[in-house]
Order: structure tokens, then C-alpha cells, then sequence
């Protein structure tokens, strides 16, 4: 009978929820880049320092793209040097392709990240290439990785729908999951990239995904567009996700939903982790302070909740 | 019950396994069967925006809005429409306007139109200017009792012990809200025992519904869970409503669980109207069109049109002059 007494959050497959969970941060490298103001060097890395010490276990510090697709991005050598690397703590950098690869080693980093759609018309729209292509693309990186000894995360965009082909089947994302992890990638981030998943959809996909990548190698990048986030990325423990990407006061508006918001908030996430006993590592207040950080040298309002009710009774 | 195998219905404490763990007859019929849709089929959504959301709002909203607003509201499918509330407008200056607001509207034959009556004399009101069904509002905290209606947990109930008699002799269903189900802003954590005795009391009395509130947002999905499962014990799930405020982000994980252990009632209100009076700046009430939004993506019926809904919300966010707090509105209406 143990197991059915398990089933206190409902979930179907009876599975308890994860003790701990890892949060990849993504807010100074997917959520900056979404950002309209352009973030001076150091200003990014006072960012990073401070989550750093908020006890955030992997920071995605910065992406080596050509400064002409991403001048957000352009600083990327300055920011990756200028941090201060908290030991424990991973740094992973965007490289697209063999290229970037080379300029991130170069530049210091232990941890690259690869790319992949699982939407045709998403991948040529978004790095001008198909799937297939990409993927060709993306084993030149794995390949060099390996030999240096560097480790690579994947991220598979579109996995709950595409702002240009609408819904996307499970297999197919089950399928670009696997061509990652077969060629190397030690952990596959799976993205709700315009944020319309809901926990149907997200329990769908996973069990698709699941068949072909161990669950613990597998991540949740989930939007906040519609309001999902929380909801898709609880059904995500569930189903035995131990690791979810989030961005710090909520960073990164969404580009195909103008002034709609874009990534989870991190704060809201640790909140809801907290909240139901799984351990993070991460110190709440310290997040909120980076949150406020980056807030006030924006000049906006972050997309936190749990920030915004801050000022408490 | 009838799938239940039978070496498991002669076991001598089924019932009571039963009664403490009430998803057992589900899990057991998903053994036998195979894993079934874990989420209920049809959701009834109370839509509480033109009460609970605008009580809560600064600005003083004109009564011909507030019609419109529910009027609007009556053509989207949603059944329950939370009208107004016949508290003083001592208390409530923004309902002031009840009788008006309840007399203008044009009263949809599919939907009911609640108004919240916190003792005989609202009550009497209401009824006069045309109430088919009201609102009654507990608390689980003694400290919230005592700040927000000036008495104590026992002598509200004795207070809608005289409503709910009277509704009772002229056939006028009540509904019972329980505030502070997961957390109070004066005493911090409530027990689920708590929730459970209050609960009770007023489902007892005569509401046939209760709705438990997380009136500061502050519960996250495993108090929800534990919460639920404690009240589950005393009161039929079908007699259950959750309604989340959204003001730690929360709001919809924890609607989800609800659903996931039998909730088949949630309360929501349009564009998330109302922040929360104990963290200003907060947003409080879950938006309507988020959670359709969420429901419809699971394949639950609502029999509410999304667009419409937005729409409402547009309307009384331009009247309001202020942001939605929907993320569905936020994503779809063009700026």
C-alpha cells in the first residue's frame, strides 16, 4: 500500500517528489539577452557574484554567439573572466558552434551549452538551419568537448509548441533528446520556449522523452508566459525531474508575445521548492537581493511574485 | 465502488482507509484498469472579480461598470458569478452600490449570481433586492476572525446560523468560504485540524458548498495537499472549492494538486482583480483566464469561452486604468 500513500499530490504514476533539486540559472546569460537595455560588463558580473553566493549550484554566465546576432552578448570574454568562480559552482557559456566552442574554452570555460529545436521552421528561423543540420553542427562541439575534457548540457527549444508550426509532437522531441544525449550531452534541458505547455502537455512529452533519456539527465526550462510555469514544472517533479532552469526575478521578456513575460522567475520557483521540503541549496533573501540588484539597473519591475509581496505586513 | 476487488473490500478497515485516504477507491480502480485521467472531467469555475476583486481594488469602480462588467462576464460561459456583497458600506465603501449592481444586471438563466451576507440583516437585504443564493465568510483563524469581521470564529457561526436558517425556509442555497486555509497574516501557519473543525461547522450548518481560501497566498502545493486531505475527511470532495491567490506565484501549482486529489470547484477572478491588502503592491487573486487557460490545456470543461473572458478583463482593466494581472491576457492582447 506504501506507494498509493505517495499519491498525496495525486500524481497518477505514484513516483514521491525529488529530496533535492538542481537550479541551472539562466538569467544572466537566456535572460539578459531577452532584455532591451544593454547590461554593462560589470554590472553582469556583480550579478553573477551575487548568485553566486545566493548558493545557486550552476550559473549560465554568458553565450559566445557573434555579437551581431546577440549584442547583449558581446562582452562575453570580459564577463567570463571578470567573475568570481565560486568553487562548486558551475559556469556554462552558449556556444553554437565549433567556433564559439573555441573562443569559450579560450576564454576559461568548463561548460558548454548546445542549442537544438525540436521544430523545423523554429531552427531555420532562429539559427538558419534545419534540425538535422544543427545537429551535424552540434557534434563538432560535442566531439571537441570530450577531447578536452569540457561537458556539455543540451537544450532542446519548442518542446511544448512553436510560435511558427503550433504543436509539436513528443516524438519528435524525444527524438532531438536523444540525438543530445547520444552525442555526448550529460544533461538535456527540455524548453517550454513560448511558455503555452500545460501540465497535459508537459506529462506527455516527458513520458515520450523518458523512453530515450534517463529521467536524471533531464531537465525543465519552463515559461512563465501564459502563467503554466509553476503548474507545468510541479507535474515535472512528479514524473521525476530533479533539476529545473529558472531566471533571476523573472529576466527575459518573451520575443514572439510583445510585453508578455518570458522565463520562470527563480525566486518563485525556489518559493514552491522550498515550500514543499525539497532541498535547493539556495538562500531565498540572497536571490531577492540579486533580483533587486538587477531590477533597480533596469529600471523595472521584476517579474517576481514572491519578490513583489516582499514588503510584507 | 462496485470495480473494487473484493479481497481489499473484505479487508475490515476499507472503509476507514477509505474515509482517510479518499483518492484509495481511484488508485484501485487505476490498478485494475490501467492509469485513468487523473484530473476531473468538468470544472465549475466561480468567478469572483466583481466582489472579491473589486472589493480589494482603491479605485471606487461606478456602478454602471460593474453591471457591464458582469453582464460582459454572464456571456462567456461562466455558471457562478459572484455578484456583490451586502456588507455596510461602512466597512465596504466599494459595495456600496449593492442593491443597484444586483438589480441592473441582466441575470442569465444559466448563471447564478451568489452575494456575500455576513449576518441576517445583509441577508434580508439581499433577498429584497432580488438574491437567489448568498455567501457566508469563516475564518481558520481566530486573529483573522476577530480583525476582519469583529467577532470571534464561534459567534460568526452563530451569525450564520440565522442566515443560513432563513435561507434554508425560503429554498436559497448558501455557500461557505473558509478564509486563511493555508496561512494567516497574523498567526502565520493554521492547521489543517483547524480548517477541517471550521469546515465542518459550516458545512454542518447548511452550506452546500464550502470554498477554502488561501486568502495571503502564501501556501505552496504540499500545505495545500495536506490541508485538503484533512477536510476531505469530513466534508464530500464534490462539496469542495479551492480559491488561491496568486500572490506568491502559487496560485495555479496549487490548483493543480487540488484537482489532482478530486477538486472539481475553483474560484478565480477576471484579469486577477484584487491585490492583497497585507502586502501592498501584491497581486492577490488568481486570474479566470489563467486558469481556464490551464484547464482547457488539460483537457477539462469549463464551458467557458477564454476570449470572452479576456475580453471582460480588458474591459475592466481599461476602466480601471490599470495592467491586467493575467499572463494570458498579457500574452495574447496586443499593447
Amino acid at each position: 500500500m506504501s506507494s498509493c500513500l505517495n499519491i498525496e499530490f495525486g500524481a497518477a504514476a505514484g513516483k514521491p517528489l525529488p529530496a533535492k533539486v538542481k537550479i541551472v540559472e539562466v538569467g544572466p546569460r537566456d535572460g539578459l539577452q531577452n532584455e532591451q537595455t544593454i547590461v554593462p560588463a560589470e554590472v553582469k558580473i556583480r550579478l553573477i557574484d551575487m548568485l553566486s553566493e545566493a548558493g545557486l549550484p550552476v550559473i549560465e554566465a554568458t553565450s559566445f554567439v557573434s555579437p551581431k546576432w546577440v549584442p547583449q552578448m558581446a562582452d562575453q570574454v570580459e564577463v567570463m573572466q571578470g567573475i568570481h568562480k565560486k568553487p562548486g559552482v558551475n559556469y556554462p557559456v552558449l556556444t553554437p558552434n565549433l567556433k564559439g566552442f573555441q573562443a569559450a574554452v579560450k576564454a576559461g570555460a568548463q561548460e558548454v551549452a548546445i542549442f537544438g529545436a525540436a521544430s523545423e521552421l523554429f531552427s531555420k528561423k532562429n539559427i538558419n538551419c534545419s534540425v538535422e543540420e544543427s545537429l551535424q553542427r552540434f557534434e563538432e562541439v560535442t566531439k571537441a568537448a570530450k577531447a578536452q575534457g569540457v561537458l556539455v548540457r543540451g537544450y532542446v527549444s519548442c518542446v511544448l509548441g512553436c510560435p511558427y508550426e503550433g504543436k509539436v509532437s513528443p516524438e519528435k522531441v524525444a527524438h532531438v533528446a536523444k540525438r543530445l544525449y547520444a552525442m555526448g550531452c550529460y544533461e538535456i534541458s527540455l524548453g517550454d520556449t513560448t511558455g503555452v505547455g500545460t501540465p497535459g502537455g508537459m506529462s506527455e512529452m516527458l513520458e515520450a522523452v523518458k523512453q530515450e533519456v534517463p529521467v536524471d539527465a533531464l531537465a525543465v526550462h519552463c515559461h512563465d508566459t501564459y502563467g503554466q510555469a509553476l503548474a507545468n514544472i510541479l507535474v515535472a517533479l512528479q514524473m521525476g525531474i530533479s533539476v529545473v532552469d529558472s531566471s533571476i526575478a523573472g529576466l527575459g521578456g518573451c520575443p514572439y508575445a510583445k510585453g508578455a513575460s518570458g522565463n520562470v522567475a527563480t525566486e518563485d520557483v525556489v518559493y514552491m521548492l522550498h515550500g514543499l521540503g525539497i532541498q535547493t541549496g539556495v538562500d531565498l533573501h540572497k536571490l531577492m537581493d540579486a533580483g533587486a540588484f538587477i531590477c533597480q539597473f533596469l529600471n523595472r519591475r521584476t517579474s517576481s511574485k514572491v519578490s513583489q509581496a516582499a514588503c510584507k505586513l | 465502488m462496485g470495480s473494487i476487488p473484493s479481497a481489499v473490500k473484505h479487508c475490515l478497515s476499507y472503509e476507514t482507509l477509505a474515509q482517510d485516504y479518499p483518492w484509495l477507491a481511484r488508485w484501485l480502480q487505476e490498478e485494475k484498469y490501467g492509469a485513468i485521467c487523473e484530473f476531473p472531467k468538468t470544472v465549475k469555475i466561480v468567478e469572483v472579480g466583481p466582489r472579491d476583486g473589486l472589493q480589494n481594488e482603491k479605485e471606487m469602480v461606478p456602478t454602471e461598470v460593474k453591471i457591464q462588467l458582469i453582464n460582459m462576464l454572464s456571456e462567456t460561459g461562466l455558471p457562478v458569478i459572484e455578484a456583490t456583497s451586502f456588507v455596510s458600506f461602512k466597512w465596504v465603501p466599494q459595495m456600496a452600490d449593492h442593491v443597484d449592481v444586483l438589480k441592473g444586471i441582466t441575470k442569465s438563466p444559466h448563471v447564478k449570481y451568489p452575494v456575500l451576507t455576513p449576518n441576517l440583516r445583509g441577508y434580508q437585504a439581499a433577498v429584497e433586492a432580488g438574491a437567489t443564493e448568498v455567501a457566508v465568510f469563516g475564518s481558520a483563524s481566530e486573529t483573522f476572525s476577530k480583525k476582519n469581521i469583529n467577532c470571534s470564529i464561534k459567534e460568526s457561526m452563530l451569525r450564520f446560523k440565522e442566515v443560513i436558517s432563513s435561507a434554508k425556509q425560503a429554498g436559497i442555497p448558501v455557500r461557505g468560504y473558509v478564509s486563511c486555509a493555508l496561512g494567516c497574516p497574523y498567526e502565520g501557519h493554521i492547521e489543517p485540524a483547524k480548517v477541517t473543525e471550521v469546515a465542518k461547522m459550516m458545512y454542518d450548518l447548511g452550506c452546500y458548498e464550502i470554498s477554502l481560501g488561501d486568502t495571503i497566498g502564501v501556501g505552496t502545493p504540499k500545505l495545500m495537499a495536506n490541508m485538503l486531505q484533512s477536510v476531505m475527511k469530513e466534508i464530500p470532495t464534490s462539496a469542495l472549492a479551492v480559491h488561491c491567490h496568486d500572490t506568491h506565484g502559487q496560485a495555479l501549482a496549487n490548483i493543480l494538486i487540488a484537482l489532482q486529489m478530486g477538486i472539481s470547484v475553483v474560484d478565480s477572478s477576471v484579469a486577477g482583480l484584487g491585490g492583497c491588502p497585507y502586502a501592498p503592491g501584491a497581486s492577490g487573486n488568481v486570474s479566470t483566464e489563467d486558469v481556464v487557460y490551464m484547464l482547457h490545456g488539460l483537457g477539462i470543461e469549463t464551458g467557458v469561452n477564454l476570449s470572452k473572458v479576456i475580453n471582460a478583463g480588458e474591459f475592466i482593466c481599461q476602466a480601471l486604468n490599470r495592467r491586467t494581472h493575467s499572463k494570458v491576457a498579457q500574452a495574447t492582447v496586443k499593447s
